[in-house]
């Protein structure tokens, strides 16, 4: 994996990505090592991010390297219309690695091929996000001690969630029943559908939240955005049936975890927070060990 | 008979390619793709033929020139009928149909308003997914483009 882009969660094998877990169990024991001492990390966000961005640097911080970047675009020449391609021409020669985040569609495969530096994609637009899908799958294997057969929900948007479709193909490689819960107009894509037929893999859709309470491993629920709607109206009737309270966990399962990519706003009710079985914030602080195993591995360094 | 009529439409070449049954209205653009605009030798073209099996027809000859399969593969997307004759000494030395080869790569625009092809200064490129139903898939935003919202560059 030394010296490799990461664009799309498909660019590592399932080899390649328990390699990256597998590394990550040794930051989260050990996160502070002083291996990346003389690197440089390019942190590029041409948009806002809380979690991503910050982990990302408190990631290479706490191994020793240094991050140059910038958190907007507005800081930047990109103001003045310089392309991407002069923008990642130039820090290239800045950096040993670049961490970019950028609303255009694509642009972190059009940046790794241009770069002589290893890309690691942060997210572009609503096309892949596949640093979030390692930390999903570190979180869930951490909680549920494998990967291997379990059932898991996705509750909310999972037409247009970039964490939701990578997921979905990531776990296609772990005989996962899906469970999938959204309104008829937020259903998840037939391209991404194509790889659990593909694998023939058992999938149900439900516009009912309840029904897969009892059954799930994992609900990995998502935010469901008011502008994704044609019709406000319809947008006010369902807004609040697929949002989680403490009440709705008595009847799970005792290894269920509820998890979130995050930022929630009120599918999950803060009363929930409580709950042993919430576990988005842990979620939030595995992405630090996780972006650790995958500099250290890019740099050659594990 | 008719046939010698038809044939003395366009002047007959002695060595190159003739690209027969284009679609009358995309002549000028299998032109382009094939980068003729440029081309150094004769280049003979008409457009609006009779045509038994199309109605209308297009045709081009071109002069001392041979193509790779792979660039007449090219225009498989706007003639997908297109039949290529190869003349040496005024003879047909071959005759074959084009193909969709696997990848497109500069000819198409990618349907995605927010797809990086529509910002910076890169030739597209798709993998073809379905040959039949013609869906590209964009090797950048990894969208689909299919053959009713395909745009050419």
């Amino acid at each position: 994996m030394k010296n490799r882009s990461l664009v799309s969660i498909s660019d590592f094998t399932k080899e390649e990505q328990m390699r990256v877990l597998e590394v990550a169990q040794e930051f989260e024991k050990n996160p502070v090592q002083n291996i990346m001492e003389g690197f440089v990390v390019a942190s590029l966000f041409f948009e806002p991010s809380t979690r991503t961005r910050l982990s990302f640097e408190s990631a290479a911080n706490r191994l020793g390297g240094r991050v140059i970047g910038f958190s907007e675009a507005g800081s930047t020449s990109v103001k003045k219309g310089e392309s991407l391609r002069d923008t990642i021409l130039t820090i290239a020669s800045y950096a040993d690695l670049i961490v970019m985040r950028n609303p255009v569609e694509g642009s972190a495969r059009f940046a790794s091929e241009i770069s002589n530096v290893p890309i690691i994609n942060a997210g572009d637009g609503a096309n892949q996000h596949p640093t979030q899908t390692l930390l999903d799958l570190y979180s869930i294997e951490k909680t549920q001690g494998t990967l291997d057969n379990l059932h898991v929900a996705f509750v909310g948007d999972l037409k247009y969630g970039r964490t939701v479709h990578s997921l979905v193909i990531a776990l296609c490689n772990f005989n996962t029943t899906f469970h999938l819960v959204s309104p008829t107009e937020l259903k998840l894509p037939s391209s991404v559908k194509m790889f659990i037929k593909e694998k023939n893999l058992e999938y149900h859709q439900y516009t009912n939240m309840e029904d897969i309470l009892p059954v799930a491993d994992v609900l990995y629920m998502t935010r469901i955005q008011r502008e994704r709607f044609s019709d406000p109206l319809e947008y006010e009737r369902i807004k609040n049936s697929y949002n989680l309270h403490n009440d709705m966990l008595q009847e799970t399962k005792d290894n269920l975890k509820v998890m979130h990519p995050l930022p929630r706003v009120n599918e999950i009710d803060v009363n929930v927070d409580a709950n042993p079985k919430a576990y988005y914030f842990e979620q939030a602080l595995n992405g630090v060990f996780v972006r650790q195993a995958l500099m250290a591995t890019i740099l050659g360094l594990r | 008979m008719s046939k010698i009529i038809k044939e003395l439409k366009v002047t007959a070449i002695e060595n190159g390619t003739v690209i027969d049954h284009i679609p009358a209205n995309v002549v000028f653009r299998v032109i382009r793709i094939l980068g003729l605009e440029n081309y150094g030798d004769m280049v003979l073209f008409a457009t609006n033929l009779e045509s038994k099996k199309y109605g209308k027809k297009g045709i081009i000859k071109v002069s001392n020139k041979y193509f790779k399969p792979d660039e007449l593969n090219k225009i498989a997307l706007v003639a997908p009928n297109a039949t290529i004759i190869e003349i040496k000494n005024h003879q047909v030395s071959s005759k074959n149909d084009v193909m969709i080869g696997d990848e497109v790569i500069g000819i198409v625009k990618c349907f995605n308003p927010n797809c990086v092809t529509n910002f910076e200064q890169v030739d597209t490129r798709f993998a073809v997914v379905d040959k039949e139903d013609l869906k590209l898939k964009c090797h950048f935003c990894e969208k689909i483009t299919r053959r009713n919202s395909m745009e050419f560059i």
